[in-house]
């Protein structure tokens, strides 16, 4: 059980990339990413599609070991312990780690069951009843949702379902929250929601988005992450991802020091 | 329109053949399609029809008279009807778990693939296994082997009436493990197409919040796949109910009746296959009575497998 | 963590490592354990049977197996002869049922997925599809023995080839209906309203587009349902009967007719060991058979699947 701690932990910092690589068998999808993500901050992650950023995140709660050929070189360290080192417990990672989808994905069960479980295999031991009020609240559904928590989760709309899930994560009570895409399958108005929810939730997590969205982006986080992919020189001819700057979110929009960067940008609000 | 299409588009207003061949065609399936409906009605009237006299002379007494005597002409299908209810019944309960077991440890990444695809081959390929060499294998492999097993099963527990009898070779145990056997693929293949049917999203699901692998599969995967695996499962009683030949051939046919899961016994179709040949008269009517009872216990797990499939499928 | 009254067992104390001692993950070795177990019980009896019949089967088979006629228990104790009249007889019973089975199951199919729209008839025939493909082996063979046989109904015959041929396709047809039907279902409608777009009428639009490019699921389906009508046996024993004769003239059709799952049904029950030894021989034959082509349509349906990607 000796897994390396570095002597230098910023308690500032959440998540430390360290020379990362992702590759699906022989293809690779992202590399040689380094990365401080700030601990009680928002970071996006954004950049064009096939960039591997959805790849990136989820990588940091360990979702990448259901795909099977999917191989990580190099270290990501969340407060100093390094999440890939044999002697992890992926389980416990998810737990401390937790994520909210691209789709929603509430389970077959009753809104409140959607909300239990999560919490019950956390080994929670408080009063559930109260629980799920104050997940489904800071979650901003609450209302929609008081009066048919034995309903099933999938007769919400989606993007009460979306917040369903938000809901679900909240309560197993991870310290950071990957949301890979969380609003790309709803409409504008439930995006607004979801990001108002957001706002309420930075005070208390660590948040990491991937988004499309640049307005999103620059509405939401503090930090951002931007990744591009690029034709290697002696490659096959697949696209590698790279990070191509990352800084607060308002360097990166007002003064990226990157031209990439700038012509993404300015490109996608031009 | 140019002048002359018709003349190189010689059939743009189609001939009386061609009419004649498209309508044909389509009346021609509808009559295929009936034949379905033509046989289907014509087992029930056979059925039925053969069944009248003995249906007269005993009604529903036929159902609990355990007696079957070709000698004094008197019969009653209850021994039948035990065996082939307690034996379905039996390898249903034993095999679900095994099948779903089984179907849970080939569609989760528990090992390579490739070894899961092979164990999945392997499953379904005991399922082209024709009844009859099982059978074979059953009298002079699987009894010869079980029997000091039940034996000792006897010594200890033979205070219980379902285990009562000595067991001395062919019997319901016996009939009941080849019915595992012959049921288990159904099982698992149809519980593995349903498991691999749960959408990806819901294992990112549960694993997001972080369950184990067995939380995920308890709580979110198999919920979502139970009506596929319930479906399964009555489909596979049904098979287990008119399943002939193995069982025949290991059952013992005794029409005595006996609670004990080592005597021999009988099941609908064992006793349809072994007395149908040499009957005549009112034994060839009852043999169609028990025909009738079977073929309503294989139709009422059929529909209610339908039923059930429909009332549990899960939107997801 | 927070302060609120909302607590969890202090688990997230833990730094993350993989606790062996922890119950959850006990738990998680045991029940991978238990389905490795279950898996292991599921392909066990597969195991045991291919090994006998390999062995006791295999071991017999020579040259005069394939020749000579069974004999019926009691003329010689050291050999029951061959099981030739036998291996021709599955044959042509189950190429009997197949040929019934076949055209009307494809009709019954193609009437399904093409011409239906849903209606009750349609509604109908699929439950009774259903209904037909739950109905026992041996029912449909006390059928055919009532309507057939006792009834010398073709052309005064009693057991006859043709009767177990029937009786066997009562068992194929459903699966070629539900086969064709989902095959069907599996063309893109886009290529049906293409053909129709140029005029092709409904019958060209079927036979020249939609089954050719159903062919091989179909043609998958009907390898299975050939496969296990040749091992059935409860749907023979009052319809094809046994003969210890060759079965090699046209009239023959209508005369009682051997098969080697008969055959093993027959000469298991024997209290002969010679008997007892050709019927393993037989399962050695028939089960080869029938492996060969379920191996057969996996893999045709494995080529199907490439085809579409």
């Amino acid at each position: 059980m000796n897994i390396k701690k570095l002597s230098n932990i910023d308690p500032k910092i959440s998540i430390a990339l360290e020379n990362v690589t992702i590759s699906y068998g022989k293809f690779i999808a992202v590399r040689n990413i380094y990365c401080k993500i700030p601990k009680g901050k928002v970071t996006a992650l954004i950049g064009p599609s096939g960039c591997g950023k959805s790849t990136v995140l989820r990588s940091i709660n360990r979702m990448n070991d259901l795909i099977e050929n999917c191989s990580l070189k190099g270290r990501i360290l969340f407060e100093g312990t390094d999440l890939y080192h044999p002697n992890i417990d992926p389980v416990e990672v998810r737990r401390r780690i937790g994520m909210v989808f691209q789709q929603p994905n509430p389970f077959p069960k009753s809104i409140y069951e959607n909300i239990a479980f999560g919490a019950r295999i956390n080994g929670y031991v408080g009063d559930m009843d109260e629980l799920v009020e104050k997940s489904l609240k800071q979650a901003a559904v609450w209302d929609e949702c008081k009066d048919k928590l034995k309903e099933s989760g999938y007769s919400l709309s989606g993007g009460q379902q979306q917040r369903l899930c938000i809901a679900r994560t909240i309560a197993t009570q991870p310290e950071i929250i990957l949301m890979d895409e969380p609003c790309s399958a709803l409409d504008p108005i439930s995006t607004l929601k979801i990001e108002e929810t957001m706002h309420n939730l930075k005070k208390r997590f660590t948040i990491l988005i991937v988004t499309h969205n640049m307005q999103q982006a620059l509405r939401v986080s503090d930090f951002t992450a931007f990744f591009n992919a690029e034709k290697e020189a002696g490659g096959d001819g697949g696209k590698v991802g790279y990070l191509v700057e990352f800084n607060t979110t308002k360097k990166i929009f007002n003064s990226p020091l990157q031209k990439a960067t700038k012509e993404y940008i300015g490109g996608k609000f031009g | 329109m140019r002048k002359g299409l018709n003349d190189l588009y010689l059939l743009r207003s189609r001939s009386k053949s061609e009419k004649f061949v498209d309508k044909g065609f389509k009346t021609l399936a509808i009559g295929m399609a009936a034949m379905v409906a033509i046989v289907l009605i014509a087992i029930i009237i056979v059925v039925i029809f053969g069944a009248k006299e003995s249906i007269g002379k005993y009604g529903l007494n036929f159902l609990v008279i355990s007696e079957w005597n070709p000698v004094t002409d008197r019969y009653g299908a209850f021994t039948a009807i035990y065996g082939t209810l307690l034996t379905s019944l039996a390898s249903i309960l034993i095999a679900v778990p095994i099948g779903v077991g089984t179907a849970i440890f080939i569609t989760e990444d528990i090992l390579p693939r490739k070894i899961r695809d092979f164990i999945g081959i392997l499953v379904e390929l005991l399922a082209a296994i024709p009844s009859v060499v099982l059978g074979l294998w059953a009298i002079f492999v699987l009894e010869p082997f079980l029997r000091p097993m039940l034996t000792s099963v006897y010594n200890t527990l033979g205070w219980i009436p379902f285990l009562g009898t000595k067991p001395i070779g062919p019997g319901i145990a016996p009939a009941i493990i080849i019915l595992i056997v012959m049921i288990l693929p159904i099982i698992t293949s149809i519980s593995r197409d349903s498991l691999n049917q749960v959408p990806n999203t819901l294992r990112e699901a549960a694993y997001g919040i972080g369950a184990t692998r067995w939380a995920a599969i308890f709580n979110v995967l198999i919920p979502a796949a139970i009506s596929g695996i319930a479906g399964g499962v009555l489909l596979a009683l049904g098979r287990a109910m008119g399943e002939t030949m193995a069982v025949t051939m290991i059952i013992g046919n005794s029409n005595n009746f006996s609670w004990s899961l080592f005597s021999p016994g009988n099941t609908i179709s064992a006793l349809i296959a072994n007395q149908f040949g040499e009957a005549d008269g009112t034994q060839v009517s009852s043999l169609m009575y028990a025909a009738l009872v079977l073929m309503f216990l294989t139709l009422a797990v059929n529909v209610i497998a339908n039923l059930v499939v429909k009332k549990l499928s899960l939107k997801y | 963590m927070t302060k609120s009254s909302i607590q969890y067992k202090p688990t997230t104390k833990s730094k993350l490592y993989f606790d062996a001692k922890l119950t959850r993950n006990i738990l998680e070795i045991a029940y991978t354990l238990i389905a490795g177990i279950f898996s292991l019980l599921a392909i066990l009896p597969l195991v045991s049977v291919l090994t006998y019949v390999l062995i006791k089967g295999g071991s017999q088979i020579n040259f005069s197996l394939f020749t000579q006629l069974p004999e019926p228990p009691g003329d010689d104790f050291l050999s029951a002869g061959g099981i030739g009249n036998a291996i021709i007889g599955t044959f042509i019973v189950t190429s009997i049922g197949a040929l019934i089975s076949i055209p009307i199951g494809i009709g019954g199919g193609v009437f399904l997925a093409e011409y239906s729209k849903g209606g009750n008839f349609s509604k109908f025939i699929r439950f009774g599809t259903n209904v037909l493909s739950g109905v026992p082996s041996i029912i449909a063979g006390v059928v055919v023995y009532s309507i057939i046989v006792t009834t010398g109904i073709l052309f005064g015959a009693s057991f006859s080839a043709i009767a177990g041929g029937i009786a066997l396709s009562i068992l194929m047809l459903p699966t070629v209906i539900k086969t064709t039907d989902e095959g069907l279902k599996l063309v893109s409608n886009e290529l049906r309203k293409g053909a129709m777009a140029i005029g092709a009428s409904r019958f060209v639009t079927i036979t020249r587009i939609t089954l050719p490019s159903a062919f091989t699921p179909i043609a998958t389906g009907i390898l299975l349902a050939i496969a296990r009508a040749a091992g059935e046996t409860a749907p023979l024993i009052f319809t094809g009967l046994f003969s210890f004769y060759w079965s090699n003239t046209p009239t023959s059709l209508l005369e009682p007719i051997a098969s080697l799952s008969v055959l093993i049904y027959n000469f298991a029950l024997e209290p002969y060991e010679a008997q007892n030894q050709l019927a393993w021989a037989a399962s050695f034959v028939l089960l080869t058979t029938l492996l060969i082509l379920n191996i057969l349509a996996r893999y045709l349906r494995r080529y199907s699947i490439l085809e579409k990607r």
